[in-house]
């Protein structure tokens, strides 16, 4: 009886310590970015392309856009890349990064119950629709998590002119998820929320929800990409987490992510180019 | 080892006297019987002679001070406890807690079984073994460092007369070998079979004691005589 | 109950598919359950053990807290974790962040003091059983302590299993210190929650199910070696 247990254990450990993916013994470097990024899928398609390119494994680890830039203060990541342009900025000027660089940019959708109690659905602004949702006090999700879509969420309250602090109600449900997470609670609530397109496209829990208001500027969404400041976290692998970041931003890297597509729509427009971006 | 010497010896527990002031000296050779109703106190005076428990008052002494190395004195318990292992295992760590080396342990360790009547079932789970063939066990593993005394508290008690037979027969011939036997009993035909020296314990207090042909034939203390006559449980 | 039903359909089918990427996490979850239960082993099991034969003064306050912490919160142990292993930490220069080996000292953590609580419940009610056998035929406490272990293999090896249930069905250790990253520290639980988090059921519930035939595949396993120890050895 013992030997057999003995053997069994055994016989378990070996195929475990094979199949098991050798992660040490590749070099990686490591980049902090968002769920909704990691969602899209994206990374899946692009890095295969520089791994094989270069043999150096990209590891991307996925949270929310202010705790992505928190993890690399703390030198936990070589790369940063969110879309929170003041955010990034701060976080270059506060010696965190070495510079910021434009990659590319999404957009936002604004997304709703098909009944659309606010009637907001075809409309081409953005600010317009926000005020619509609150003067009916629809549901409202909102990601609450101090990631960029959330910051970018809150600005577009304030350009319309409502203080969403003083004038949310039971209305307005701060969920504190993700942005998977969040279309899962608004689809459950038959709320209007804010999402980028590439979670969108790609969710499948959809209930009554549909696109109602795209296309506006203002719901445009910019990447940027830094280099975790080597001379603050010595660290950072400095030349690798640099070639990652040169060949984003390069000719190869800016097709790989207009190739990348979903139901043949593109989801992220490069522009590394756009000095102003 | 021998003489056991017991000075006013006490043992409370809770508020409760169990063992009070008793005092006696056993020597090498007769097989001693500790006898008495149930409740006396027999099987506290046993593990307190053996050390596994520590007198309240008085002093218990064994010749030349030193009566705890393993294996130097053995007990078997009314109930045997075996490990989850064979029964030649369970003799086996007996022995290798005295002393003896592996290679030595598996020898004495067959020869006693052999001794026994055990010698088949060498290899079967220790604790599959029946009743009477688990306490025969005991005896074997308790004799196999071949200890100066064995003390057995009510050994047969939850064995059938069967068994009862076998185990009385195994002790004469441990006694035979020269080992001191010190056994609790409450049953009168059994002290009676084996009783050598008998003290008689009554409600924590020694009664009496006598070789056992004067304590069955005549008895000097009324407890001991309606003990006796009674049969008392 | 359309969704369900097409949830669990895809479920199976990737199941009997035999994906790739299904493996590569059940591996990597097996890896690192696996290897936090026998640090555990290591440490939890002589610690019940000697808890449950030594006697000194603090041995049942040490009890309690041994007995309070199996209910540590996965997430709790996870950020405590993080925050060691985060280069701003104190273990940072170990670069075990984000890795396998940082999920393996979080579960270690989470599982010792199960495996030490319940070892020493199970040696201590047989060292009752024991104790005057064992002290009568001259063990110690170490030494009685040591038979005890192997003499309770069978509760212990139960014991074992339930660590390594635990360890497995958690998400927040994990999730926190390993970062869920692709191919590296990606395992059933966190998978399932990412799958989720993106509306994708029927994966999320493909690797639900086999999660949870795993868990119950190895209390089976559990039970069946304690009917059989039971029999054959008594």
């Amino acid at each position: 009886m013992k030997n057999g247990i003995t053997a069994a254990a055994i016989a378990l450990a070996i195929p475990i310590t094979v199949l098991a993916p050798a992660s040490s013994a590749q070099q990686f470097i490591t980049v902090a970015s968002t769920t909704s990024t990691e969602q899209s899928g994206l990374f899946r398609h692009i890095l295969p392309i520089f791994e094989k390119k270069t043999g150096m494994q990209v590891r991307v680890v996925a949270l929310g856009t202010g705790q992505a830039l928190d993890m690399a203060r703390r030198g936990d990541a070589d790369v940063v890349l969110v879309h929170a342009r003041a955010a990034e900025e701060k976080f270059v000027a506060e010696g965190h990064g070495l510079k910021r660089l434009p990659v590319m940019y999404n957009d936002f959708v604004l997304i709703g119950p098909k009944a659309d109690p606010a009637k907001i659905a075809g409309g081409k602004d953005i600010l317009k629709a926000l005020r619509g949702i609150r003067d009916v006090k629809a549901p409202f999700v909102s990601r609450g998590d101090r990631s960029g879509t959330h910051m970018a969420e809150l600005a577009l309250w304030k350009e319309a002119g409502v203080d969403i602090v003083s004038e949310k109600g039971a209305w307005y449900r701060d969920t504190g998820q993700g942005m998977g997470p969040a279309l899962n609670s608004a689809s459950a609530m038959n709320a209007y929320i804010l999402a980028d397109r590439g979670t969108w496209i790609s969710f499948r829990n959809r209930g009554d929800l549909a696109v109602l208001v795209e296309g506006d500027r203002r719901l445009f969404n910019q990447y940027g990409v830094i280099l975790v400041n080597p001379r603050k976290h010595p660290h950072v692998k400095r030349e690798m987490a640099q070639a990652f970041i040169d060949w984003i931003v390069s000719p190869e890297g800016q097709k790989a992510i207009a190739d990348y597509k979903i139901g043949g729509e593109q989801l992220f427009f490069p522009n590394a180019g756009d000095a102003g971006a | 080892m021998l003489p056991l010497a017991l000075r006013q010896v006490s043992y409370a527990v809770g508020g409760r006297t169990i063992i009070d002031r008793v005092s006696f000296e056993i020597d090498a050779g007769p097989r001693t019987i500790i006898l008495g109703p149930n409740g006396a106190g027999k099987s506290v005076l046993m593990r307190l002679c053996h050390g596994l428990l520590r007198p309240s008052a008085g002093e218990i002494a064994w010749r030349g001070g030193n009566g705890a190395r393993p294996g130097r004195q053995s007990m078997v318990f009314q109930r045997p406890i075996m490990l989850r292992r064979s029964a030649l295992g369970n003799v086996v760590y007996g022995l290798r807690l005295a002393g003896f080396s592996a290679r030595e342990s598996e020898l004495r360790a067959r020869d006693v079984l052999e001794a026994v009547g055990l010698e088949r079932q060498s290899e079967h789970p220790a604790r599959t073994l029946s009743g009477g063939e688990q306490q025969r066990l005991a005896l074997a593993r308790a004799w196999a460092p071949g200890p100066e005394v064995l003390f057995l508290d009510e050994p047969t008690a939850n064995l059938d007369p069967g068994s009862t037979r076998d185990i009385e027969s195994i002790i004469g011939a441990i006694h035979a070998t020269g080992t001191k036997i010190i056994m609790t009993t409450h049953n009168l035909g059994q002290a009676r079979r084996l009783g050598d020296d008998v003290l008689f314990l009554s409600e924590g207090r020694l009664v009496e004691r006598a070789p056992g042909e004067t304590f069955f034939r005549q008895p000097a203390t009324p407890e001991a005589a309606a003990f006796i006559r009674d049969e008392m449980p | 109950m359309n969704d369900l039903g097409l949830a669990f359909a895809t479920a199976f089918a990737l199941i009997a598919g035999i994906d790739s990427k299904l493996i590569e996490i059940v591996a990597l979850s097996l890896k690192v359950s696996l290897t936090a239960v026998a640090i555990s082993a290591l440490i939890g099991l002589p610690l019940g053990a000697l808890l449950a034969v030594a006697r000194f003064r603090g041995r049942q306050a040490l009890i309690v807290l041994l007995n309070a912490l199996m209910g540590l919160p996965p997430v709790v142990v996870g950020l405590l974790v993080y925050l060691l292993l985060s280069r701003a930490g104190p273990l940072g220069s170990l670069g075990i962040l984000f890795t396998p080996a940082a999920m393996i000292v979080a579960q270690s953590i989470l599982i010792t003091p199960i495996i030490a609580a319940l070892s020493r419940q199970s040696i201590e009610d047989a060292w009752h059983e024991y104790e005057e056998q064992l002290r009568s035929l001259g063990a110690g406490r170490l030494r009685a302590s040591l038979t005890l272990l192997w003499d309770t293999r069978f509760s212990l090896m139960t014991i074992l299993l339930a660590g390594f249930g635990r360890a497995a069905a958690e998400v927040g250790a994990v999730m926190i210190v390993g970062g869920n990253i692709d191919g590296v520290t990606r395992v059933m639980t966190t998978a399932i929650a990412l799958e989720t988090s993106k509306g994708d059921l029927p994966l999320a519930l493909g690797l639900g199910i086999v999660l949870v035939v795993l868990v119950v595949m190895l209390n089976a396993a559990a039970s069946l070696i304690r009917e059989a120890a039971l029999r054959r050895y008594g």
